[in-house]
């Protein structure tokens, strides 16, 4: 990975180019002093990353495959299209990479619960299998309107052991867990690690979180290498907090011909006021919130903005600072996918490679079909498929429009 | 203790604390439950003899804040109170009442004003310092810098959990008095008293000349009452409002009297 990025000013840690940085309650400085020193330890001990991968292995598919998608390449002739398998892992999402990272450094601190936010639910139960496995308690955060859309996630959780708590304020939806677990971390961080789902948060979250979910760039880089003989020309991820596209992008950072594209949720359309995104189509300003400066969606006051998209993975306010600095610098291009064209991407990989990409992954895909067919046969390009679908039958098949499985539901609930 | 020195806001405190053991801090988020409500509450602080009054700038995402400061920043906002609403209600308090009035927010509201705008606004106002929760020492030397040629203070905050070396460089920046927190946690539970907030305070005052206020949990006239001898200024926040909201404005002016009885010599 780009060590340079981590090469920070004195007087600047923590910051990449203008973002990042540590703005949290005073509280919480001890905690965040203590977290610096645990990861720093664990990176330069070489046996820790060797047992990180080793617990991937065991126990989550690693290294998971690179998929060619013959089909539709034949389709829109053009770049040949590849897909990283990141749906492949355990709880189904690259989620897990970064949540068992966290757990064996909360096993070297000693700390004995752990509390995340989630929005979708992955996180929450990708968090609540690390607590599990790990004898850890866990509380899981989740906006109201989360657990409404949601509720087969909660359900796991709560098998799992996690207590999950409601969040009746602000949007109730990913922030305002965030929110919520900022809150609970400022009483209990004396045996209590907060497990960031995302490159967001204060310092050394984005670089940490990063760190674990390199795994999948580090992997799809020597997968790429030997399928193809070559780099791919792009690679595609989609981007809420950016940490699945982080994670595949830190593997060609230093690869200045390989194209890196995130792809924002363009829920109804980013000249509507109904979508999260922050970076494409400039909607997005710099701000401070959650505890690091990057770009948010907000108003000229600083008051963040509702965000809107059929992923709710990625229906969030800002961005992770270190994809912020790489926009600004030029070196990650962004885009956006409507919900729409999300839908009607997800049918066709569906049908075409009998793939089930997360509406989340679906974005990617988008912008990758429709940039494609302008590729020569010569370009391999490479989408992360950061999460599988079939484990959210309700959302996608609400968004499918599905009328079968709605009367499905309404025949279940009346029995 | 007493620095001859003295200058803004401490001098205040100083003389304060000349007439009396102890001084009360009370708080309101502008724009809740309405400016009206609110002007009625500055007028029970003011009949109080509260001493100091902190007006705090709604924000989306208060971390710092317990449910019940989280509901009325929502709500706030959800009423449409903007910078400008803000700053004319605090000249307008400024200029009516004698209580030095201090701006207490959250970052983003200051990095969007920009640091300049922010305090020339505030010193046009009248206000006399800012707390802002979720800056760290670190992050606000060009404001405290920029705060300092507009004669204002900026409020640093001490926390039980920091290190004595963490407390030393947090009062070598602090200026006015420093705000330190009863215990961990956000705004609105109680603090037990009896347990380590002694020590703490005591470790503070080894890290600062300044007075010190002491907040988070005091919740009761006789909370104000158990910090004489310990702290040089009691802060009241979310007790005050769920006076408000549960027993309405009569209420809410004998509890802030009784709170100020406190404090008397």
């Amino acid at each position: 990975m780009s060590t340079e990025l981590f090469q920070f000013a004195p007087g600047r840690e923590g910051y990449y180019g203008e973002f990042g940085g540590a703005f949290v309650p005073e509280i919480l400085h001890e905690t965040l002093a203590e977290l610096r020193a645990a990861f720093d330890d664990a990176r330069d001990d070489p046996a820790f990353w060797r047992e990180y991968v080793d617990v991937m292995v065991t126990y989550s598919c690693r290294p998971t495959p690179v998929t060619y998608c013959e089909n539709l390449t034949r389709l829109l002739g053009g770049a040949r299209i590849y897909v990283k398998r990141e749906d492949l892992n355990h709880t189904g999402a690259h989620k897990v990479n970064n949540v068992m990272g966290q757990g064996l450094l909360v096993r070297r601190m000693g700390k004995r619960r752990v509390i995340a936010e989630t929005g979708a639910g992955q996180h929450g139960v990708a968090t609540a299998t690390m607590a599990a496995r790990l004898g850890l308690a866990c509380t899981i955060y989740m906006g109201e309107d989360d657990i409404a859309r949601q509720r087969p996630n909660v359900f796991w959780m709560e098998q799992l052991g996690a207590d999950v708590v409601a969040v009746t304020d602000g949007t109730r939806t990913l922030k305002d867990a965030i929110n919520a677990c900022l809150r609970d971390w400022a009483e209990s961080m004396a045996d209590t690690h907060y497990v960031l789902g995302t490159v967001c948060g204060p310092h050394p979250f984005p670089r940490m979180v990063t760190y674990f979910q390199s795994i999948i760039g580090q992997e799809a880089r020597a997968q790429m290498l030997r399928i193809t003989g070559a780099l791919p020309r792009r690679v595609y991820a989609c981007v809420g907090g950016g940490s699945n596209a982080s994670g595949i992008f830190a593997g060609f950072l230093d690869d200045a011909s390989v194209e890196l594209v995130g792809v924002e949720a363009g829920g109804k359309g980013v000249d509507t006021e109904q979508h999260a995104a922050r970076l494409a189509g400039g909607r997005g300003c710099p701000g401070v919130a959650q505890g690091y400066k990057s770009v948010f969606l907000q108003n000229r006051e600083g008051l963040m903005h509702d965000t809107c998209s059929v992923a709710a993975g990625l229906d969030y306010i800002g961005v992770g600072p270190i994809l912020a600095h790489l926009h600004a610098q030029g070196r990650v291009r962004f885009e956006a996918a409507t919900d729409a064209e999300v839908v009607e991407a997800l049918r066709l990989v569906i049908r075409r490679e009998g793939l089930m990409p997360a509406l989340e992954s679906a974005h990617a895909f988008v912008t990758a079909l429709k940039e494609a067919p302008h590729l020569s046969g010569a370009d391999a390009i490479l989408v992360n498929q950061s999460g599988r679908a079939d484990k959210d039958i309700f959302t996608v098949a609400e968004a499918l429009g599905d009328e079968r499985w709605k009367r499905f539901l309404r025949e279940k609930a009346a029995r | 203790m007493t620095r001859v020195d003295a200058a803004g806001l401490e001098r205040d405190v100083r003389d304060g604390l000349a007439k009396k053991p102890i001084l009360l801090m009370t708080h309101l988020v502008v724009g809740y439950p309405s400016l009206d409500a609110n002007w009625t509450m500055l007028e029970a602080m003011d009949a109080a003899r509260v001493d100091l009054v902190e007006l705090q700038l709604p924000f989306s995402e208060p971390i710092a804040d317990g449910p019940w400061f989280v509901k009325a920043n929502q709500e706030a906002i959800r009423a449409g109170t903007s910078w400008t609403t803000y700053f004319d209600f605090a000249a307008r308090a400024v200029s009516r009442f004698r209580f030095p009035v201090l701006f207490m927010g959250y970052y983003n509201s200051v990095f969007r004003m920009g640091g300049e705008r922010f305090c020339a606004r505030l010193a046009a106002a009248g206000m006399r310092g800012f707390i802002v929760a979720d800056l760290p020492p670190e992050e606000a030397a060009d404001l405290n810098a920029t705060a300092r040629a507009h004669a204002l203070d900026p409020i640093l905050l001490m926390t039980p959990a920091n290190s004595t070396e963490r407390l030393r460089e947090i009062g070598r920046q602090a200026s006015g008095f420093v705000y330190c927190l009863g215990r961990k946690g956000v705004t609105g539970k109680q603090t037990d008293l009896s347990q380590g907030v002694a020590d703490f305070l005591g470790r503070c005052r080894m890290a600062t000349s300044l007075p010190l206020a002491l907040g988070f949990g005091i919740r009761t006239p006789a909370d104000v009452s158990a910090l004489r001898g310990l702290a040089d200024i009691a802060i009241v926040g979310t007790a005050c409002l769920e006076t408000w909201e549960a027993r309405g404005p009569d209420a809410y002016r004998e509890f802030v009297q009784a709170l100020a009885r406190e404090t008397a010599a």
